[in-house]
């Protein structure tokens, strides 16, 4: 009896201890770097990030007007998730094989991370096959390549250019011209200054718009490949030439042209500072034409803003009409859920955005405009045309960076511009998180 | 029951499911995340064996001095801040505002209970210089000074913060300690008031010996909390300007999540947990001894 009793418990312990190592072993896969497989997708599922309102807007629309067959077949389902936290969202999901059909991708560096692993479309062999590579404006896919190693990794659902907007009325009253060089722009903000004009507005907070002013001062000195020679090692940020840009712009802010307190302005209060004839320039993307245009925000009125490149550095061996250039957010498809019916959506939009986002958004897009669609006001055809005519394209301050080095300058800039950083702890600062990855 | 407790077999089938669902929950996570020091790499690209070079990095990298030095600075000003400010108020409520404390407890208890990113968002408003004048520079601007950028360097920042989590948290510690001072007999303060003892004198000699158990509770739950502060720091500055205001966690959670290097996040969370322990450890030392000699 008492044998017959052990065996039953030691059946049960054993059953016991199976179960345990099973859940021990489901737990561990669970917990696996997750490779992904390809699956039918049952939406045209496109995770967007918050800010960025143009692209699913947009794409509603094409979704109830010309690609309603598409959305019938497969159903657009937006959603959205903080810029900020955009990147982690999409490492977790990667790892988890779990990644919609249409993303927004972070920084250019976690693209080419997820393109390397096989989770991204090759976007120019699909586009080619379903017949409508053609649909892209060549500046665009040029830009693109320039950003990720030469590869199509994103779609070009924005193609903007940027440069300084300005108060016509505020530099007509002050008897000023739009400035060539870079010596001029400074000498103008410091009349619009002792004249108790703010110079320019700029969000501190976001840091990228301060940062995209010591980007452009390295491009018109040092020229156009001054920031891939930081990327392939050729040269250091805290190399004189470059610890200069910062401190040029460290300059702006310590004689308090961006106003009181900039590393607490965001992007909105900034643009509403310009718009609403507070500051005299505002440097940023032709995505600002979309705010331009709408007369709830735009205060001084779109025909009192005008537009002009970055100034050139005298001496320098970059040229003004090297516009820098960009396709905003980049938003890309998953390799894994690329099936035919998500061509069918695909090869809609091409066709289709460039008209629907000018039309409806006022924003410029790398897809051709296919249907003639009338510009909203004067500086909108002055920016379309500097975008045709441009020969040249420059990128960003960050875009080659790691996403550490990216991070760590944008956070820092409003520190260099208010003075609690001197332009060599900055670039310091930056070259030493680009070296730590 | 004696039988029941002395077989083996029933103490395993007793404890086991507890054990098993503690140890899936909480030992395998912290062995995993140990597991993953010794790494590098992420979800994306997967994990390759990386030796000790994460703890030598821990070593020599300035940004994780900065934030230790950071963490400890900021667990010391706001433990002193909480618990002292917490102490004055309990002492308050028992002393002199007795029965009718009722209200100004739960008026001082209510920022407690108020979302931390609220809290952010109101103590960003109330230190702010621009896009408009916030109160405090307002006041400033009003008896002839100048208007300070609080959130534009971080010595400011680091005592706007200081303030907010003080402001936030003193109300449930005024509530701990509080518990602790009704806990004193009142014969004995009557006692010691016959003999002479007043105000400070009976609030040094008696009250404070007395309430030292809960004053060293509030002290350990404290210190844990402060050392591994990150929402308000998210909510309030965002770990800026640059990094002047962040903390172990979060660098912790930058390193991992944004950079996507887990392995080295990994190390940083293994820090963070020492640091914890040795700190928890000092305070139960200190916290025995005083309470023997009380």
């Amino acid at each position: 009896m008492n044998t017959v009793s052990s065996a039953a418990r030691r059946a049960r312990l054993t059953g016991l201890t199976a179960s345990a190592a099973a859940v021990a072993l489901l737990a561990t896969a669970c917990g696996g770097t997750g490779g992904g497989s390809a699956s039918a997708p049952k939406n045209f599922s496109y995770l967007s990030v918050t800010e960025n309102t143009t692209v699913r807007a947009a794409l509603t629309t094409l979704s109830k007007g010309a690609c309603a067959d598409q959305n019938k077949a497969l159903p657009l389902k937006v959603e959205t998730v903080a810029q900020a936290n955009n990147d982690q969202k999409l490492q977790l999901l990667a790892g988890q094989g779990a990644l919609p059909v249409q993303f927004t991708m972070g920084s250019p560096a976690l693209t080419q991370q997820l393109a390397k692993a096989g989770k991204v479309a090759d976007l120019e062999a699909k586009l080619k096959s379903l017949g409508v590579y053609d649909q892209l404006e060549p500046a665009a896919v040029s830009t693109i390549k320039a950003l990720y190693g030469g590869k199509l990794e994103v779609l070009p659902y924005e193609y903007n250019i940027e440069g300084v907007f300005y108060n016509k009325k505020i530099f007509q009253e002050n008897g000023l011209k739009v400035p060539g060089t870079w010596n001029e722009l400074v000498a103008s903000a410091a009349r619009l200054d002792a004249k108790g004009i703010q110079p320019f507005s700029a969000s501190g907070q976001q840091g990228w718009p301060l940062t995209r002013l010591i980007g452009n001062y390295l491009y018109r000195d040092i020229g156009p490949d001054a920031l891939q020679k930081v990327a392939d090692g050729k040269a250091k940020l805290t190399d004189p030439e470059y610890v200069k840009a910062a401190q040029e712009v460290a300059d702006l802010g310590k004689k308090g042209y961006f106003g009181k307190g900039v590393g607490s302005i965001d992007y909105d209060t900034s643009m509403n500072q310009f718009l609403t004839g507070k500051a005299a320039m505002l440097y940023m993307g032709s995505w600002a034409l979309a705010n331009i245009a709408d007369p709830e925000q735009d205060k001084i009125g779109a025909a009192n803003v005008g537009f002009m490149p970055f100034p050139a550095v005298s001496g320098g061996k970059g040229s003004i009409d090297q516009y820098p250039s960009n396709v905003g957010i980049g938003i890309t498809l998953g390799a894994g859920s690329f099936d035919g019916k998500t061509g069918d959506w695909v090869s809609c939009i091409a066709k289709n955005y460039g008209s629907t986002a000018l039309k409806d958004q006022g924003t410029i897009s790398g897809f051709k405009v296919n249907t003639p669609v009338q510009d909203a006001n004067k500086v909108t055809s002055q920016v379309r045309t500097t975008i045709t005519s441009a020969k040249q394209n420059v990128l960003w301050f960050e875009a080659l960076f790691t996403t550490k080095a990216q991070t760590v300058s944008t956070t820092n800039a409003a520190s260099l511009v208010s003075g609690n950083m001197s332009a060599t702890q900055f670039m310091q600062t930056v070259q030493d998180a680009l070296a730590s990855q | 029951m004696h039988r029941v407790l002395g077989d083996r077999r029933a103490i395993a089938i007793l404890l086991g499911p507890a054990l098993l669902v503690y140890s899936l929950i909480m030992l395998v996570p912290m062995v995993w995340s140990l597991g993953y020091s010794f790494t590098k790499g992420n979800t994306i690209d997967g994990f390759t064996g990386n030796g000790l070079a994460n703890f030598s990095r821990l070593f020599s990298d300035p940004a994780v001095h900065d934030a230790l030095w950071f963490t400890l600075k900021y667990a010391v000003a706001v433990t002193v801040g909480q618990v002292v400010a917490g102490y004055l108020l309990a002492l308050l409520y028992v002393f002199f505002l007795k029965r009718a404390s009722a209200l100004v407890r739960t008026l001082v208890f209510f920022p407690v209970v108020l979302p931390t990113v609220a809290v952010g968002l109101l103590f960003q408003r109330f230190f702010q210089v621009a896009p408009q004048t916030g109160p405090v520079n307002s006041l400033l601007n009003a008896v002839g000074l100048d208007s300070i950028d609080f959130f534009g360097g971080a010595g400011h920042a680091f005592w706007v913060l200081i303030i907010m989590d003080i402001w936030r948290s003193m109300g449930f510690y005024a509530v701990l300690l509080f518990a602790g001072l009704v806990d004193i007999p009142d014969e004995v303060l009557e006692s010691a008031r016959l003999d002479g003892a007043s105000g400070l004198r009976l609030i040094r000699h008696i009250v404070l010996p007395l309430s030292l158990p809960v004053l060293m509770s509030s002290l350990i739950f404290s210190v844990n909390g402060t050392l591994k502060v990150f929402d308000s720091i998210v909510a309030l500055t965002n770990g800026g300007p640059g990094n002047g205001t962040t903390p172990l966690t979060l660098y912790m959670f930058q390193t991992s999540f944004t950079y996507g290097d887990y392995g080295y996040g990994s190390t940083i969370a293994l820090l963070l947990t020492v640091v914890c322990l040795l700190v928890t450890l000092v305070v139960f030392r200190v916290s025995r001894r005083d309470l023997t000699e009380s």
